[in-house]
């Protein structure tokens, strides 16, 4: 194994000021999250919990194995999307040990509007459920909601990711052997009551859950009949008689204790078919990535730098390292697990694209996971590399990249734009994980360039119809497509809808590849079968 | 020499008897009742042989089994040890008879101490002093009171045959004495219908100084110094030193010599000890003589540097002493400990239960332990509640406390409760230490010594906290995986810090401790108090450094019950456990039929409280007898069926009222309230 080397001058002033940009960042990013650890806030928070009933992030912690870590996804969900204040998009999810087992937990947040679904708080449970499914995950319902926030239930009830489709996945990841426990500890009323009815297991907390297709108020408008929330769907009415609930659950701890045991009963043990090392950590510290970094996605630097504070003892074996050399590839270990990585170093040429998809072949051939390091402002354009075939040997970046069966996951350390986003493994080309820093953007391209081009073409549009357009109006127009692009190419909006699974502190990146690896790791590694290469 | 003796005993003196026997090349036979067939000196012999039930009447106190046994495993010689039969003479003859040799002095001897009256008047005439007194049956008040002036003062005048504190008045002066006879007189007459009266030396400040002594079967006596036993509850030891402090040269010598005296008057062979009480002024009274080797003997064999064991078996197979009394050397100072399984904070009541955990300190040339029972051991309510016996040495008192005081304090012992604390607290008391002892002490000293000092709670919770994070560290491995991260335990969460909320109990308690994981350690907030701690785990051995302190805990954790041992404190703390049964959980007040039958039998009556489990009522069905049990400790409120009644299946039987169900209608008034 080759060690990497690294160059970096950790006196230097560029060092420093990076160092304070990334710190400037992170800080941001913290902050931000622990206001929305905050939930719905103090009062609501209170009222809550002067039923007896824990907090969402409390019954987290203590269905997880005590001290163990738990991977959060999509901590910024619906952030500054709704009018209200929606913090997490009133649901936690995230993995993380229970009983020896990686599980996903979804657990509604009662203080967030009554835990009902926003249409972010849908796609943020079908990204948790599909996350499950991928990687053979079992899921823990915590369920305490009202269900579909009735003002958008246009955009939360019909079409095929929307509600129903939670059920669907219940049903298809049951049929699958992917174990589906659900702990009622709230409302579970109307579609909400099938999490319970269509999971594998299911508890309820006595005086606390409910379960039913529809409350109190809606049966007292149809049939007349007065009944008690309890009467009609509590504990004891699902554990003695329906047998919609199969365990009785004093509060909310013992409801969880319960749960506890269902997964230590699953007979369950993740397969490794790989070979992995005692892990070694990397020899540099993580946080030097910062002043390495930095937040200017002008500025360059060796990726390999990055890549040395990630790898077990900043061992890396790299793979046609003269070749195509704005894309760096080799192999290396992460926490142990042997991974492929495709990291950008520059703009991508007819030769790193080719590189890249042999290379994709190559960790396929041998079920070796990916991680792609995103940090790229797209393929290289004009006339030379359009004639020697820049966007065939891209299409075969593009469909080894899609067609790859190994686990991937992404980490958009930079820029993110243009058909580069598709080649490194983007969103839609259904990485297990896909994460970003604080100082990536993502964009179809930059925003200066989507200003040139798009006053471009509107001044030929008014030149043809015989304007002129004044300089400081175009400049004025250039600025604030520029201000547009920033603010939509920022992570904070792009992990408010979820096209990615959440921003990290550069320096746990290490930590949150190694866990995503070994998520993703509790499926089988499948064959692979690419399509046809352009040749 | 002996080949082969039998021991007829237990515990730890057993042990101490075979080490020496089996040192010397002697076989050794023990013997053991159904309690202890797992004990350790019945591991540690060479062959053992089961006596009987537990209770000692049935085992160790039956003489024909034991003879028995002498003659199976063919034995040359018993030894008793203290208690038991050590001195019963009945054992002694019944030996003898079987040419057994007893290691200890001839029946005649034990038979003349037995009696204190006449031993008082064996010692009178061998001139070996005795509490001054009057106790004769010349009554005529003149004589009476010419007796107390000879007597001294204070004294006490006592009925003859007087008891419970009747009958016994204090003497102050001469002045006194005409007036206080003809109360006690009265008082005892209408109590006994007798009202003679002797009188006695009241003795105060006296302290329990007692002398080792022994003699060969050619009559040679030696005395191997004294022993101060003063510090006693419910009239047992529990410290004791040699020498005995602030006894002059020409004291030590007058009062061994006496014991010397009073051995030979009765022609004693072997150990024995001769106590005394002994008063500050260096006059002392003969108490009473014990005929055979005494629990605290170890002390004397630390400062003479002899084994007592050795010179019994030597002085039984016919030896002459080792020793002679020029030769003896007394080096240094002893004290022993003694370690019961009892509760000094109530009245030192004996204990039982199992040593869940014993860890001792490491025994060396300055300190001995001497015990029976290893970890898990039994202490039973069979026998002597001693757990061990404490010896340390010094060359000087003070050398010896401190050593006894840290060995105190290494002394660890879970599951039962034991009397460490009191000992330490004992031991270390200034008094002790200055020497102001008698055998009023514990008496005199009672708030020095069960005052409790204050314990740093949230000290101790942090440590507790510390411990289970280690211990939550330690394992907890993902299932086919044990490299991934997901194996840390440092409760990482995306983003953000953390704090692991731990609850743990006291019995004072609830406690919400929070845990935050650095990368070198902890920092543990307890009611706002904050801990920064680094730790390490082995074993039962914490290693900490909290806020700059560097110190040891030991751990021992016993279903979710932890106790820290921290330089003598103990501190008891347990996590909350969760296994609640759903079944208990989810019953209910009523109770209902579960099919169509009769009702056989009702076994309760309204009102009536029932245990968890309790049969309530019978009901026949299909032909078959089912009975219908309290889910959990209630009172019954209803009963709606009599016997014989048909119910249906569902029908409500019998109304239950628990403290649990009462909670439930508490909680319903919560909701309203927050509605």
């Amino acid at each position: 194994m080759t060690v990497i080397k690294s160059k970096i001058n950790l006196g230097s002033s560029a060092f420093d000021s990076n160092h304070e940009a990334m710190n400037h960042a992170v800080c941001d990013l913290q902050n931000k999250i622990e206001h929305i650890k905050q939930g719905g806030g103090s009062k609501n928070q209170a009222l809550h919990q002067s039923r007896g009933k824990l907090l969402a992030r409390e019954r987290i912690n203590k269905l997880l194995d005590p001290l163990s870590p738990f991977m959060e996804i999509s901590q910024l969900a619906a952030y500054k999307v709704y009018e209200d204040h929606i913090p997490a998009a009133g649901v936690i999810a995230g993995i993380g040990p229970v009983c020896g087992q990686e599980c996903m937990i979804i657990a509604n947040d009662a203080t967030v509007k009554g835990g009902t679904y926003f249409p972010l708080t849908v796609k943020k449970h079908l990204r948790a459920q599909e996350i499950a499914e991928q990687n053979h995950l079992p899921c823990i319902y915590l369920v305490d909601s009202g269900g579909a926030n009735l003002p958008q239930q246009d955009q939360v009830f019909p079409d095929r990711d929307h509600f129903g489709r939670i059920f669907y996945n219940q049903a298809r990841m049951s049929s699958q052997g992917i174990p589906q426990i659900a702990v009622v500890m709230g409302l579970c009323t109307a579609g909400g009551a099938y999490v319970p009815a269509m999971a594998d297991e299911s508890i309820i907390v006595r005086n606390q859950g409910t379960v039913f297709l529809a409350g109190p108020p809606l049966v007292k408008a149809a049939t007349g009949e007065i009944v008690t929330a309890e009467e009609l769907g509590g504990a004891d009415v699902h554990c003695k008689t329906s047998g919609v609930a199969d365990h009785y659950a004093e509060n909310d701890e013992h409801a969880l204790e319960i749960a506890r045991s269902c997964i230590a009963n699953l007979n369950r043990k993740k397969q490794l078919t790989l070979a992995t090392k005692k892990p070694l950590p990397p020899l540099y510290p993580a946080d030097e990535i910062y002043g390495i970094v930095g937040t200017d996605l002008k500025k360059t630097y060796d990726v390999r730098e990055v890549i040395a504070r990630l790898v077990d003892g900043s061992e890396f074996d790299e793979f046609k390292a003269l070749f195509g050399t704005t894309l760096v590839t080799g192999f290396a270990h992460l926490c142990g697990y042997p991974i492929g990585i495709i990291a950008n170093n520059g703009v991508l040429f007819s030769d790193s694209a080719q590189k890249g998809a042999h290379f994709i072949e190559l960790c396929c051939q041998r079920k070796i996971p990916l991680l792609f390091l995103q940090n790229i402002t797209g393929f290289m354009v004009g006339k030379k590399h359009e004639a020697q075939g820049i966007a065939k040997h891209g299409a075969k970046l593009v469909s080894a990249v899609a067609c790859a069966n190994v686990p991937k996951v992404t980490v958009l350390i930079g820029g993110s734009f243009g058909a580069g986003n598709y080649g490194m493994c983007g969103r839609a080309y259904n990485p297990n994980f896909l994460w970003m820093w604080p100082n990536a953007r993502i964009s179809v391209m930059g925003g200066e360039q989507a200003a040139g081009v798009l006053a471009t073409v509107k001044r030929d549009s008014m030149e043809r119809q015989g304007i002129t357009w004044p300089d400081d109006e175009e400049q004025k127009f250039k600025q604030d497509t520029i201000a547009d692009y920033e603010h939509q190419g920022h992570p904070y909006y792009a992990s408010a809808r979820l096209w990615d699974d959440g921003i990290i502190d550069p320096a746990h990146t290490r930590d949150i590849i190694g866990m995503s690896l070994s998520a993703a790791l509790n499926k089988p590694i499948d064959d692979t079968h690419f399509g046809i290469f352009r040749m | 020499m002996f080949t082969k003796i039998l021991i007829a005993n237990r515990g730890e003196i057993a042990c101490r008897i075979i080490k020496t026997a089996q040192r010397l090349g002697i076989k050794c036979v023990a013997v053991y009742s159904e309690a202890d067939l797992n004990a350790r000196h019945v591991t540690l012999a060479d062959e053992a042989f089961l006596l009987g039930p537990s209770p000692s009447e049935q085992s160790y106190l039956c003489i024909d089994k034991i003879i028995d046994i002498c003659k199976q495993s063919a034995v040359q010689a018993v030894h008793p040890g203290y208690g038991f039969l050590s001195e019963n003479t009945q054992f002694a003859e019944a030996l003898a008879a079987n040419d057994i040799c007893f290691i200890g002095p001839p029946s005649s001897a034990i038979a003349a101490m037995g009696s204190k009256s006449i031993a008082k008047e064996i010692m009178a005439k061998a001139n070996v002093p005795i509490v001054p007194g009057y106790h004769s049956a010349n009554q005529e008040p003149k004589q009476l009171k010419q007796a107390s002036i000879e007597c001294g003062y204070p004294q006490l005048l006592k009925a003859v045959a007087g008891g419970g504190g009747k009958g016994m008045r204090i003497v102050n002066s001469a002045d006194e004495f005409d007036a206080t006879l003809d109360s006690t007189c009265r008082e005892a007459q209408k109590a006994f219908g007798n009202a003679d009266m002797l009188i006695e030396r009241y003795l105060t400040q006296t302290r329990h100084v007692e002398v080792q002594v022994f003699c060969d079967q050619q009559g040679q006596g030696i005395y191997l110094a004294e022993r101060d036993c003063s510090l006693q509850r419910r009239h047992q030891k529990i410290i004791e030193e040699a020498p005995a402090p602030d006894l002059s040269e020409q004291t030590r010598k007058t009062i061994g010599e006496a014991a010397v005296r009073a051995a030979q008057a009765i022609n004693y062979v072997g150990a024995g000890t001769v106590e005394f009480l002994y008063n500050p002024d260096g006059t002392f009274y003969f108490m009473e003589m014990n005929t055979r080797l005494q629990v605290e003997h170890p002390i004397t064999e630390m400062i003479t540097g002899l084994d007592l064991v050795e010179w019994q078996l030597r002085i039984a197979y016919g030896e002459t002493l080792p020793l002679t009394q020029d030769q003896l050397n007394i080096n240094g100072h002893a004290v022993e400990a003694r370690i019961y399984a009892e509760d000094p904070d109530n009245g030192f009541l004996p204990a039982t239960g199992r040593l869940k955990y014993l860890s001792t300190p490491e025994e060396n040339d300055y300190l001995r332990i001497d015990t029976g029972v290893i970890q898990n051991d039994e202490i039973s309510i069979y026998y002597d509640p001693m757990i061990a016996k404490l010896i340390t040495w010094g060359e000087t008192r003070e050398a010896a406390i401190n050593r006894m005081v840290d060995a105190l304090r290494g002394y660890r012992i879970a599951g039962i409760k034991t009397n460490i604390r009191f000992l330490l607290q004992l031991a270390n008391s200034q008094p002790f230490r200055q020497k102001q002892i008698n055998t009023d002490f514990i008496e005199k000293h009672h708030e020095l010594l069960f005052t409790h000092p204050p314990q740093d709670h949230h000290w101790f919770l942090a440590i507790a906290a510390t411990y289970f994070s280690q211990r939550q560290q330690q394992n907890g491995t993902i299932e086919g995986d044990h490299y991934s991260p997901f194996n840390q335990r440092n409760n990482w969460r995306l983003n953000s810090v953390e704090p692991y909320v731990t609850v743990i109990v006291t019995d004072q308690e609830t406690y919400e401790i929070e845990v935050i994981i650095q990368a070198d350690g902890y920092n543990i907030t307890v009611d706002q108090k904050s801990y920064s701690i680094t730790a390490k785990l082995i074993v039962d051995r914490l290693c900490l450094n909290i806020d700059g302190q560097q110190l040891t805990v030991y751990c021992f954790e016993d279903n979710d019950q932890l106790t820290l041992f921290y330089q003598g404190q103990q501190f008891q703390c347990q996590r909350p456990s969760l296994a609640l049964s759903e079944l208990d959980t989810a019953a209910d007040g009523a109770l209902a039929a579960p099919m169509n039958g009769v009702i056989v039998a009702i076994s309760v009556k309204k009102e009536q409280p029932v245990k968890q489990g309790d049969c309530l009522i019978i009901m026949e069905a299909m032909k078959m007898e089912h009975s219908i049990t309290a889910p959990c400790d209630s009172v019954v409120k209803n009963i709606y069926f009599a016997q014989g009644d048909q119910v249906n299946e569902g029908a409500l039987l019998i109304e239950l009222e628990s403290q649990a169900l009462n909670l439930t209608s508490l909680e319903d008034t919560d909701e309203n309230v927050s509605r």
